[in-house]
């Protein structure tokens, strides 16, 4: 489309240089994106690059630092999502949002009733919905109940619910998920239909060979910020990948190899149900009961993982968000149950508990550092007591020794560059960088054989960035063996000794960070290549 | 100024203007029964003309306020770690009455006599709380509903208890029946000898209560147990955060029933300083809501002893004010007017400071990081 010929078409949605800053993270940076009207157009990144922020913003639930919206030409300042809705967008939750016991009618005007007197007008409703229903394509039987709907006729019941308030540009964020194939085809047939009655559709997913089928444009946003826009016809979706997950590599350092032949951790046959772990029936072996499962077709969260990690080893696992990450890490530290053998040395630590694992000589690193690394609202020194309660020096007989943890604190303080004003600084008043490295610099003490490293560089800064590292690199030159798992391919190709993919739950690829580029590895983690394991 | 001492100001600054407050809104209440705030506040410092009305006042607020303190301490370790403990009013009960009925049976030297009934009070309270905790981390009952429906189990089980198994013999024209009367040795002695020194007259009746210094004792220990103690740091943890102290290996289950059982054993002391000290057996006439006041006065203490102990000492206050209010030709439901919209405004005080402490922490941590910080190097 050439600008000067349509130069009085305005595009719908226009962003320019959206920043939002949170304490300690640089959410977004300089967001820069044009959506042209009747289009699909697709905003693709990695877990925890931005988009939700970003929609947020859009949708009036946040506001930017800097920047400027435009909506159909006019500069707009949402404050709550209802300004965004006065403004013509309409957001479809990847979770629906919808009341079970009610019709299909009654959820669609749900909040904006049309009344008649102080009755329902549900005449005037159902001539209405059916009306959008037919314009756009989306059928759906207005009376029947939520609850006896499938999956995807939910999701119709949602978009009607955008469109009856009056949404001309919609905000799809990740609609696919939730979908099986034919679902996902019918979906993008609706899209196309509401686009050429001349809607706008802002995509968000990370599925590429989606975006690509059903966008019109798409738009990469990697580390927060706008990285491309480019048409689908003129990509491939490996390029797409390398710009997803970014092509750059760290300087690769003189890689020399401290992995002994020591065995730290072994794992192996690692299985989860998806619906609660179960014990194999008496009389049945476990191999035999996970085969049922399989045949029966339930979803395993990890499924046969099995791994080995030297001393002086980093293993890093790559994986798209929620194939099995989470529920690996819970597994080896004792939080959820799980079939399958741990070894920790010559120990089988598979029937200890988390207290025993750690006392063993386990650290972690968790990936969400408020809800399990930290308490905010108690100081720092009680923070490294925090999972060493049982050990010296925080404790003591039954005593916390106070002045010991105190004085290991200021340690920590120093040796890993913690900026605070003091010990007994409370947790939350530190930023999130200072707050990972007090959280790397206490799971570092008492001599740990196996760390757990779960994003231990998500949302920090630069600096904090290559400390952490740096300290992750020197550990492994000790003799630590570090379970790296990490969304950054830079972090995890730059550091592991030993790459593996985890996708739906099962390693499905084992690679050699030396040689191996972001593409491919994006390929695997995926599901876009499904080779073999490599050697 | 160190934070400690701020935050200990803004929280005495927040109580003090909830009190405030408090006394304004009573006023409108006390207005609207037809009396005069003036006589009605006036009345709350009435403590009689002699020297021995005077004492008899001070000795009947702090009798008031020591089952309310450890009433207080009893829902106060349950807060700790998130857990509502709304039972303590049923295992308050049924403990003093099989502590009543056990120090009846047998005679032994005072200080065994005495030991053994506490003992007795404590065990009983705690088994009791222990249903509660055990359905809830095996089978996921929620606390609050559980202790709800055994507290109605415990008041009739107590009552029937007064009447049948553990009856004594009625006393000539009394209309209240109680357990047998304990034995002399289960007498808790009493601290007259306090106003003695200070040459003041004996109050009138049982007298203070000794079991004040137990009290006493246990806020001390409860103190040491919670902030100094392994034991204490990971209640601290679970209730700050129970996914973090799960993940720092804190067996939650454990805890769970380790801090209701203790909630449950102090809430077993709450009766004994009226058996032990004035009744010396449990009766119909026993005082009842003790479980529920503390509640509040937990909320008003913000679950720390010390806290407690002053919330204690308000209500107690406020409840000797009954007599004097009548006289004044007050209603004496102000004082539960006035205990309400105390609990209600400091309640929220605490919230407001809680927040402006955290908030002048993070900006003090920014300032102090900003002046003496070098520029971050890039890497």
């Amino acid at each position: 489309m050439n600008a000067d010929t349509v130069a009085a078409v305005q595009p719908a949605v226009q962003l320019e240089g959206i920043t939002k800053r949170f304490p300690g993270v640089v959410a977004n940076h300089d967001i820069r994106i044009t959506v042209e009207p009747g289009t699909v157009h697709a905003i693709v990144g990695e877990n925890g690059a931005g988009k939700s922020t970003l929609m947020k913003i859009l949708y009036g639930m946040q506001k930017p630092d800097e920047g400027t919206i435009r909506v159909n030409g006019a500069e707009v300042a949402f404050r709550t999502p209802s300004d965004a809705i006065d403004a013509g967008i309409g957001m479809v939750h990847q979770h629906f949002m919808l009341a079970d016991n009610f019709t299909v009618l009654e959820n669609i005007v749900l909040g904006a009733e049309p009344k008649r007197g102080i009755g329902l007008d549900v005449a005037g409703a159902r001539a209405r919905i059916n009306e959008l229903a037919e314009r756009h394509g989306l059928r759906v039987d207005p009376d029947r109940l939520v609850e006896d709907l499938g999956v995807g006729d939910r999701q119709r019941v949602e978009i009607l619910k955008v469109l009856y308030r009056g949404a001309r540009i919609l905000i799809l964020d990740e609609p696919t998920a939730v979908l099986v194939p034919q679902e996902v085809d019918e979906l993008f047939e609706n899209l196309r239909e509401l686009t050429a009655g001349g809607l706008t559709v802002i995509f968000i997913s990370h599925k590429l060979d989606e975006v690509l089928n059903i966008a019109d444009a798409i738009t990469v946003i990697r580390r927060g910020t706008t990285v491309a826009s480019v048409i689908p016809a003129e990509v491939t979706a490996r390029q797409l990948a390398e710009l997803m997950v970014g092509s750059e590599l760290p300087t690769p350092e003189t890689r020399e190899s401290t992995v002994t032949d020591t065995v730290t951790l072994s794992v192996s046959g690692l299985t989860m149900e998806a619906d609660g772990h179960r014990p194999a029936p008496a009389g049945t072996s476990v191999e035999l009961y996970l085969d049922r499962l399989r045949e029966e077709g339930r979803r395993l969260v990890l499924d046969d993982v099995s791994f080995d990690i030297h001393e002086g080893e980093i293993l890093g696992i790559a994986g798209v968000e929620g194939n099995g990450q989470s529920e690996l890490i819970e597994a080896i530290m004792g939080l959820r149950p799980a079939h399958g053998g741990i070894r920790l040395g010559d120990a089988d630590i598979t029937p200890w508990s988390t207290l025993r694992r750690r006392e063993a000589g386990i650290g972690y690193i968790p990936e969400d550092r408020h809800r399990q690394g930290l308490l905010l609202e108690a100081s720092l020194w009680e923070n490294r007591v925090l999972g060493h309660q049982t050990r010296p020096p925080a404790r003591k007989g039954i005593w916390v020794n106070r002045r010991a943890a105190k004085a290991d604190t200021a340690r920590i303080v120093k040796d890993y560059d913690v900026r605070t004003p003091g010990v007994d600084t409370l947790a939350l008043a530190l930023s999130g960088g200072n707050q990972q490295k007090l959280i790397v610099g206490r799971e570092m003490s008492g001599k740990p054989r196996f760390l757990i490293a779960a994003h231990p560089t998500r949302g920090v800064d630069v600096g904090a960035q290559a400390a952490i590292w740096d300290h992750l690199r020197d550990a492994r030159a000790a003799g630590l063996a570090v379970l790296l798992i990490s969304a950054d391919l830079d972090e995890l190709i730059g550091l592991s000794d030993t790459l593996r993919v985890i996708y739906r739950g099962r390693l499905v690829a084992r690679l050699d960070p030396s040689d191996v580029t972001p593409e491919r590895l994006g390929g695997y983690m995926t599901g876009a290549i499904t080779g073999t394991e490599e050697a | 100024m160190p934070a400690g001492l701020y935050r200990a100001l803004l929280t005495v600054a927040g109580a003090v203007a909830a009190i405030v407050l408090a006394i304004i809104i009573s006023s409108v209440a006390i207005i609207a029964a037809g009396a005069s705030p003036g006589a009605a506040f006036a009345a709350f410092f009435n403590y009689g003309e002699t020297e021995r009305s005077v004492v008899n006042g001070i000795t009947s607020m702090l009798n008031r306020s020591v089952p309310l303190f450890i009433a207080g301490l009893a829902v106060a370790v349950g807060f700790r770690m998130n857990l509502f403990n709304i039972g303590v009013e049923g295992q308050y009960r049924i403990a003093a009455i099989c502590a009543a009925y056990v120090g009846s049976t047998f005679t032994a030297p005072a200080p065994i006599q005495i030991a053994v009934i506490i003992v007795v009070a404590a065990a009983v309270g705690g088994l009791y709380a222990l249903i509660p905790a055990i359905m809830k981390v095996t089978r996921g009952v929620n606390e609050v509903i559980s202790t709800i429906m055994l507290n109605y189990i415990a008041i009739s089980l107590t009552a029937f208890l007064v009447r049948g198994p553990f009856t004594g013999e009625r006393g000539e024209g009394l209309l209240t029946t109680s357990t047998p009367e304990m034995p002399q040795s289960a007498w808790f002695p009493n601290l007259n000898w306090i106003f003695e020194v200070f040459g003041l007259p004996a109050p009138r009746g049982g007298g203070l209560w000794g079991f004040l210094i137990v009290a006493i004792l246990l806020g001390v220990g409860l103190w040491v147990l919670l902030e100094r103690t392994r034991f204490g740091f990971e209640v601290k943890a679970s209730g700050l955060n129970p996914s973090a102290a799960v993940a720092s290996g804190v067996n939650a289950k454990k805890m769970v029933i380790a801090a209701m059982v203790l909630s449950g054993a102090i809430a077993g002391l709450i009766g004994l300083p009226e058996i032990l000290g004035d009744k010396h057996a449990f009766g119909s006439n026993f005082t009842p809501g003790l479980g529920f006041l503390g509640i509040a006065v937990a909320l008003l203490g913000r679950n720390k002893p010390v806290g407690i102990a002053v919330a204690a000492l308000l209500f107690g206050f406020l409840d000797q004010a009954q007599g004097p209010l009548q006289f004044a030709n007050v209603p004496p439901s102000v004082i539960m007017i006035m205990q309400g919209t105390i609990v209600l405004l400091v309640v929220i005080a605490n919230e407001i400071t809680r927040r402006l402490a955290l908030r002048r922490e993070e900006r003090r941590a920014a300032q102090e990081l900003g002046r003496n910080t070098p520029v971050e190097v890039a890497a």
